[in-house]
């Protein structure tokens, strides 16, 4: 390994986050109880701190440390979109955490680690290097999740997906031995080299790569690797649970379109069909067991098992179109989930958590507002224009379509109609009947202005995408010329 | 053309939506009803005298798009802001925007729940629904007639009657399954059509037969579910009984235009080889529609459900005109698009004073109207005399091209369509006859004739059920243009010319 400056420079985000992260550990029993908020608050500002290192980092793709680590548009566009959604995160914890009394000067520690280690999944060239990234975010997830000590759900969900995901960190770990052991290299590149001869294709490399595949699904919460995500969301407290169903997903995401297109590209023939398959289960499981769940925790769980499954399909072909379509789907899922979760942690029945559908009844007459806002996230991630996940949805079927896909399109759309009951279901719970009990909604500011970003930005990217678009435009070139 | 500097298309279709924002300081506000509903009327009418600018400044010896806009809106799959009208969309604008006050007036004492809300999402409707008809881009046209649904789902879930969830869930879970097959097509359109959404670009264009049948049944679900056709009909009536009065007349009136209006844009000028290998399966269904629609609503007891069964009959005759292919039977079917639109939509708001008196819509609940109002009962023969296409009314005209154009090619089908002329008289009759006539039996509640906003919503209708049924000349040579184009899009193309 070789400090040189360059390599030190371009890790520069990722060694600000580690630092101030463990800084904020050290300042924790210093600050008295009552202004923890401003915990949060230095952690807000370390964020902006690496996202301001990041936007001066004018990635040219150069593999740093020896193709260990890579630092490109691709990269940065990702950091990105973890910078803001733990930023976002951090707005909806503050009062969060104050009324469900967990508020702890180590959760904001995590959450910074946890943004560290997906920023290494997403900059990763190496297979080791990527799990010490997937490694390091699930670790802060399993504690997470657990936060709430007091409560059986809570620590129930920990449990289990501590369990689960080291089962999954172990098959991708020996999936990667494989890979080690027949082609003699772990680092992207060279697993690109090795699998591009003809003769390489030998069964150790195909275990290889279907080991990790069922790493990377575990992650994404992909069907038939997804049966943590609805225990373990609906157990999680909700600012936890929105945080790893928007930002965790969307850095797996992006390691997962990483490796399989850059080290895996030239025998996709031989894995599109396990990737159409995990697609074709997740859209079915995601849209049709969301429809009897009366938990909106566990709905929206289910909503993002089929989310899953639209996005996959971008892993089929490697063009621009699927390139884009991942990214901009990455994207604006990362408000419109956050946004919902957001709305359902606000939201408080007799002080506790509105978690149940039924809770949400008659939310208009005591808070339009509110009651809006969830509607714009709903209809967005049923996919229904004018928001953004209409087009969202609109570039994966485009991309499915360019793939040769199209058959896959169709069972995409047919399934996004059946998935949409769920969603419109719980705008008609909130527009169509009397309110039964009182439900309150006082969001702060802090919680107000999280609300309006990701709000505004599940608008705009459905009216006027422009400028983003231009950015992922920009992002993609590295991968796709 | 511009209006304060604003290109007019565009003016129209984001007025109604911005000047809705002007309703939200009165949200959660008792006592400021009146207001609401002034400021309401007030949009809609200017957004109605504004649309005339389009009668005048347009050139009806043209066939091509006018009014056009074309920006770039997202430059990853050359996706266009672009909008632009010909003949066939300016009457159908038209007469959304003449139609959309009444929905207002008829709404002037029925709506007193979240009356701003209501207004709003009519409002915003509105805008979306002239989008659909000026889109000349596919995805943009799209974006516009998914967003429709989802005004339309709360004003029938939220405002509608007793089963109103039920209707508003089916409505838009039907309509979202068809359309989503639309969404497909487009975009297999746009790689198999050369990268691009514009919607005259794809349309000369000529495509594989294999491509042409698939595409073409795609886009067949989304708008027979809109329109709807014989086995789609389903959700029609549950939508149309629980809607308040405003929403069943914007369903009957414009939203049903709506896939007949897909039919005459998309499918027949693009997979012309496809329409006529489908014309005998198009016009079967049409005349089954015609046949069994008129008979589904002799059966009705409630006004609203045969009105809405009356609607698949009249439809029928739209379907069955744009599949003759020949300019006779687009023209009638365009005229009987316009009319039904006037007509039906008329219809239902006599329905709604009634309701808005009785709170019954049931025909044994009423007998000897026209004793008690007159003026009402006079009206509403007009319009149920317009409805059978009496000679002289607006669907004459409409009705009476269709068939001709359907009987030079296929004299049967037009045989069978002319039943259901004879079936609509019946089913008109009866309904009048149970209403209008008869004993009058007083019911606890009052009677009174039409109140002055209902005069201001059913008089404007009369004037155009008579004048059009006069005069429709000036109608016809409005689209007589594009139509003659589109039908010669649909010749099939020499063998010579294919190589």
């Amino acid at each position: 390994m070789n400090f040189s400056p360059v390599n030190i420079m371009g890790t520069m985000p990722e060694i600000y986050l580690t630092v101030l992260g463990s800084l904020l550990f050290l300042m924790e029993p210093f600050v008295p109880a009552k202004k923890r908020s401003l915990l949060g608050i230095f952690a807000i500002f370390a964020l902006v701190f690496a996202m301001i290192a990041t936007l001066g980092l004018n990635g040219k793709g150069l593999p740093l440390y020896q193709g260990l680590y890579i630092v490109d548009p691709f990269s940065n566009f990702f950091k990105m979109v973890i910078y803001l959604g733990t930023i976002l995160t951090i707005l909806f914890s503050l009062p969060y955490l104050e009324k469900e009394e967990i508020h702890v000067g180590e959760y904001y520690g995590f959450l910074l680690f946890a943004a560290v280690g997906m920023m290494i999944m997403v900059s990763a060239g190496d297979l080791i290097t990527l799990f010490l990234g997937i490694e390091l975010m699930s670790l802060c997830f399993y504690v997470l999740v657990g936060l709430k000590r007091n409560s059986l759900r809570s620590v129930e969900a920990s449990f289990k997906y501590f369990l689960l995901g080291a089962f999954a960190a172990a098959i991708f770990l020996y999936g990667v031995s494989l890979l080690y052991g027949a082609s003699g290299t772990e680092t992207l590149s060279g697993l690109a080299q090795f699998i591009s001869n003809p003769g390489a294709l030998r069964p150790m490399v195909f275990a290889g790569m279907i080991l990790t595949m069922v790493g990377f699904a575990f992650k994404v919460s992909a069907a038939p690797f997804h049966m943590w995500t609805p225990d373990v969301y609906e157990g999680a407290p909700t600012v936890v649970t929105g945080f790893m169903a928007s930002v965790g997903k969307v850095a797996a995401f992006g390691v997962f379109l990483r490796v399989f297109w850059v080290a895996f590209s030239s025998n996709r023939d031989h894995w599109s069909l396990l990737i159409v398959m995990v697609a074709i289960l997740s859209m079915i499981v995601g849209n049709i067991v969301a429809l009897v769940q009366t938990n909106i925790k566990r709905m929206l769980a289910y909503s993002s098992i089929g989310h899953a499954g639209y996005a996959v399909i971008a892993l089929l072909n490697p063009s621009r179109e699927s390139l884009f379509a991942l990214m901009f789907y990455m994207f604006t899922y990362l408000f419109m989930t956050l946004g919902s979760f957001g709305i359902i942690l606000i939201l408080r029945r007799k002080g506790v958590e509105g978690e149940e559908i039924s809770d949400f009844v008659g939310l208009n007459k005591k808070n339009p507002l509110a009651a809006f806002l969830m509607l714009i996230f709903m209809f967005s991630l049923a996919g229904i224009p004018p928001f953004g996940g209409f087009l969202a949805k609109f570039y994966i079927f485009m991309a499915a379509v360019h793939a040769g896909y199209t058959w896959l399109a169709v069972v995409g759309v047919l399934l996004s109609a059946v998935g949409a009951y769920y969603y419109i279901r719980v705008v008609m719970a909130m527009y169509m009947k009397d309110p039964v009990e009182t439900v309150e909604f006082a969001p702060n500011r802090m919680e107000g202005m999280a609300l309006f970003v990701t709000a505004a930005m599940t608008v705009i990217l459905g009216i006027f995408p422009l400028p983003f678009v231009h950015y992922i435009e920009t992002s993609l070139a590295i991968l796709v010329p | 053309m511009t209006f304060l500097s604003v290109p007019i298309l565009t003016f129209l279709i984001f007025f109604p939506v911005v000047a809705s924002l002007l309703l939200l300081p009165f949200y959660k506000r008792t006592g400021t009803d009146g207001v609401v509903k002034w400021i309401a009327l007030g949009i809609t009418v200017i957004e109605f005298l504004l649309s005339l600018s389009l009668l005048i400044g347009n050139n009806p010896h043209l066939y091509q798009m006018q009014f056009v806009e074309n920006h770039l809106w997202i430059p990853f799959g050359n996706i266009h802001y672009a909008l632009g009208i010909d003949g066939i969309s300016l009457v159908l604008i038209v007469m959304t925007t003449f139609l959309m006050p009444m929905t207002i007036l008829t709404s002037w004492v029925g709506i007193s729940k979240n009356l701003p809300l209501f207004m709003i999402n009519i409002l915003v409707l509105e805008g979306a629904m002239i989008g659909v008809f000026c889109a000349t881009d596919f995805v943009l046209f799209y974006v516009f007639w998914e967003a429709m649904l989802i005004p339309m789902y709360l004003i029938i879930g939220v405002w509608g009657g007793p089963n109103r969830i039920y209707a508003a869930i089916k409505f838009f879970l039907y309509t979202l399954a068809g359309s989503l097959l639309l969404l497909v097509s487009i975009i297999a359109l746009y790689f198999v059509g050369g990268h691009t959404f514009d919607i005259t670009r794809l349309s000369g264009q000529h495509y594989p037969m294999t491509f042409q049948i698939l595409a073409f049944l795609a886009m067949f679900v989304a708008f027979a579910v809109k329109i709807p056709m014989f086995p789609f009909h389903t959700w029609l009536p549950d939508a149309h009984v629980e809607a308040p009065t405003a929403g069943s007349v914007i369903l009957a009136s414009i939203m049903l235009k709506m896939g007949a209006y897909g039919f005459l844009r998309f499918s027949l000028p693009m997979f012309p080889d496809a329409s006529h290998f489908f014309t005998p399966f198009m016009l079967t269904l049409s005349v089954i529609a015609i046949i069994w629609g008129a008979f589904m609503a002799l059966a009705q007891e409630d006004m609203k459900k045969l009105i809405a069964y009356s609607s698949v009959s009249h439809m029928g005759v739209v379907t069955l005109g744009i599949f003759v292919a020949n300019v006779q039977g687009i023209e009638g079917a365009l005229m009987q698009m316009l009319n039904h639109g006037i007509t039906t939509g008329a219809l239902f708001l006599c329905i709604g004073v009634l309701y808005d008196r009785s709170h019954s819509r049931l025909l044994s609940e009423y007998g000897g109207l026209a004793k008690q109002m007159p003026v009402y009962s006079t009206l509403l023969v007009i319009f149920a005399l317009s409805s059978l296409a009496l000679p002289g009314t607006n669907s004459f005209v409409g009705e009476f091209l269709v068939l001709i154009g359907s009987f030079k090619t296929h004299a049967v089908v037009s045989s069978l369509a002319t039943t259901g002329v004879i079936l609509s008289a019946m089913y008109l009759l009866y309904m009048l006859s149970r209403v209008v006539w008869g004993v009058y039996t007083p019911k606890n509640y009052a009677m009174p004739d039409l109140h002055a906003y209902e005069w201001g919503s059913l008089l404007p209708l009369v004037v155009m059920v008579i004048v059009i049924g006069l005069l429709p000349n000036p109608v016809l040579s409005l689209f007589h243009q594009s139509v003659a184009h589109l039908v010669g899009q649909m010749q099939p193309v020499p063998l010579a010319s294919l190589h």
